[in-house]
């Protein structure tokens, strides 16, 4: 078995969670599926440190991020695949 | 894996059952709290549990004080209670409660006498008291004498991919067993409120659940900031990956499995409907929150961290979890469990599930949480409103 570089939730998501220290710009990760012990792999775009999310698709403003299958919030600032997903492109719908 | 069967408890005077033997000295408000740490001070073997309110109070806010007071005193890891306030009407409304499970109680009032009578008065009692809690024994109890709570505290991405799911799974094994387990953490559901509304066993339960989050969401609209202060997610939340409030409600109720619950409790309720998951509605800040779980009656917590929350309770040991590597090596002293191996797929979430049981069954027979050793003792009585 391949190492796990990001775990993704659901087939649905959007993003994935980087569960090693980082991934480095250029990378090719080795994603996990858990929802369906699927696998796939990206390319990183930024360096992402552990437990940060990164875009598994382009993604424009008004967007919506989903994670477990759900909805987590919206995308402020557009993110191509590969980037770094945080708060300063994502924020909450609810406050 | 085989799940006990059974662990080593205190069997109580009202039939529960105890994972610890306290005696405290309980303060009933701010200012009788010296005289109730000259108790302790004064007598091995008790533990004072100061606190910042008690004065003034009135109304749900001061119904809610007291159920914390008189469930704290009730729980069955305190064999008995000497209770210390500045007024008797208070003091012995308190003491007639905590009677009634049968426990060794007497309360104490420093008006007309003063501190140094009161402590010399209520040390004489708490001697008797730690004296006979000292030859109790612990004996062969179901795991259904069990009543587990669990929070989760500085958390990051890694608690709703590892340690969450992993005291879910611990719920999902051992709820069929006749477990009383209990989730609470109103404010951080927000997001996940209709998921969770849910797993509401009845239709009145997902009512009340969808009642009680909106109320404290109209209460959190009210009073926001813009960003809510770095409150919701926390910087540590936003240090460890998480970026709004639905993400960390998401990975936050993982914690109970598949379960459904029961029913919803108002803050420190205790339940009375039987065995299974229950929502209690509490603040989102850990202390709060375990003080609240504790005085509903719950003997047992399990604690997930993503970036290294710290807290313990002075009388439900705390057992602490987490899934992230870096926390589990640089924070090792608070960490009870290290379930980071689901990361790398070196363990999965059955495996890390059994390891949560095991430890559980381990404290619950009386061995030592990271917090208990490190003397972590956070005891916060949630405050609704101003006094008046």
């Amino acid at each position: 078995m391949a190492s796990t570089d990001i775990i993704i939730h659901d087939k649905k998501d959007n993003v994935g969670v980087v569960v090693i220290e980082k991934v480095a710009p250029n990378q090719t990760c080795n994603c996990w599926i858990m929802e369906d012990d699927g696998s796939t792999t990206i390319e990183a775009k930024n360096e992402v440190p552990l437990g940060h999310k990164l875009a598994l698709t382009d993604l424009k403003e008004g967007d919506t991020i989903i994670k477990y299958g759900h909805d987590i919030g919206k995308v402020v600032k557009s993110i191509k695949k590969g980037e770094h997903v945080h708060v300063h492109n994502v924020k909450t719908k609810k406050w | 894996m085989e799940i006990p069967k059974s662990f080593l408890g205190y069997k109580r005077e009202n039939g529960r059952v105890g994972t610890r033997n306290h005696v405290i000295i309980l303060p009933v408000d701010d200012i009788s709290n010296a005289c109730a740490e000259a108790v302790s001070n004064n007598i091995k073997g008790t533990i004072a549990l100061p606190h910042s309110y008690g004065r003034l109070q009135f109304g749900a806010d001061l119904e809610l004080h007291f159920r914390t007071m008189i469930g704290t005193a009730k729980n069955p890891n305190v064999a008995a209670a000497i209770i210390i306030g500045i007024e008797p009407k208070w003091t012995k409304r308190i003491v007639d409660e905590v009677a009634k499970t049968g426990k060794p109680v007497e309360g104490f009032s420093i008006e007309g006498a003063g501190d140094i009578e009161t402590i010399m008065k209520a040390s004489k009692k708490a001697q008797e008291f730690s004296i006979w809690a000292s030859e109790k024994q612990r004996e062969e109890c179901p795991v259904s004498d069990l009543w587990i709570s669990v929070k989760c505290g500085e958390s990051d991405t890694t608690s709703g991919l590892a340690s969450n799911p992993t005291v879910g799974n611990l719920m999902d094994k051992l709820e069929p067993l006749g477990v009383h387990l209990c989730f609470g953490e109103t404010s951080e559901l927000t997001g996940a409120e209709s998921v969770c509304a849910k797993r509401g066993k009845t239709k009145e339960a997902q009512d009340k659940f969808m009642k009680t989050w909106s109320d404290y969401n109209d209460f959190i609209l009210k009073e926001a900031t813009d960003d809510l202060s770095e409150s919701q997610p926390t910087a540590g939340n936003i240090a460890g990956g998480l970026t709004t409030i639905e993400e960390k409600a998401f990975g936050n109720f993982q914690k109970i499995g598949s379960r459904q619950f029961v029913d919803v409790l108002t803050p420190a309720e205790e339940p009375t409907k039987g065995s299974g998951l229950y929502f209690m509605d509490t603040s989102s800040a850990a202390a709060e929150c375990v003080t609240l779980q504790a005085a509903g009656g719950f003997n047992i917590h399990l604690f997930p961290t993503g970036q290294g929350n710290i807290i313990g309770n002075p009388i439900e040991p705390v057992i602490k979890l987490t899934a992230n590597p870096l926390t589990a090596v640089k924070m090792k002293e608070h960490i009870d469990v290290d379930v980071s191996k689901i990361l790398s797929r070196e363990m999965n979430l059955d495996q890390a599930g059994d390891e949560l049981i095991k430890a559980t069954m381990r404290v619950a027979n009386g061995r030592f949480t990271c917090a208990e050793a490190l003397g972590h003792r956070e005891f916060v009585m949630t405050k609704l409103y101003r006094s008046a």
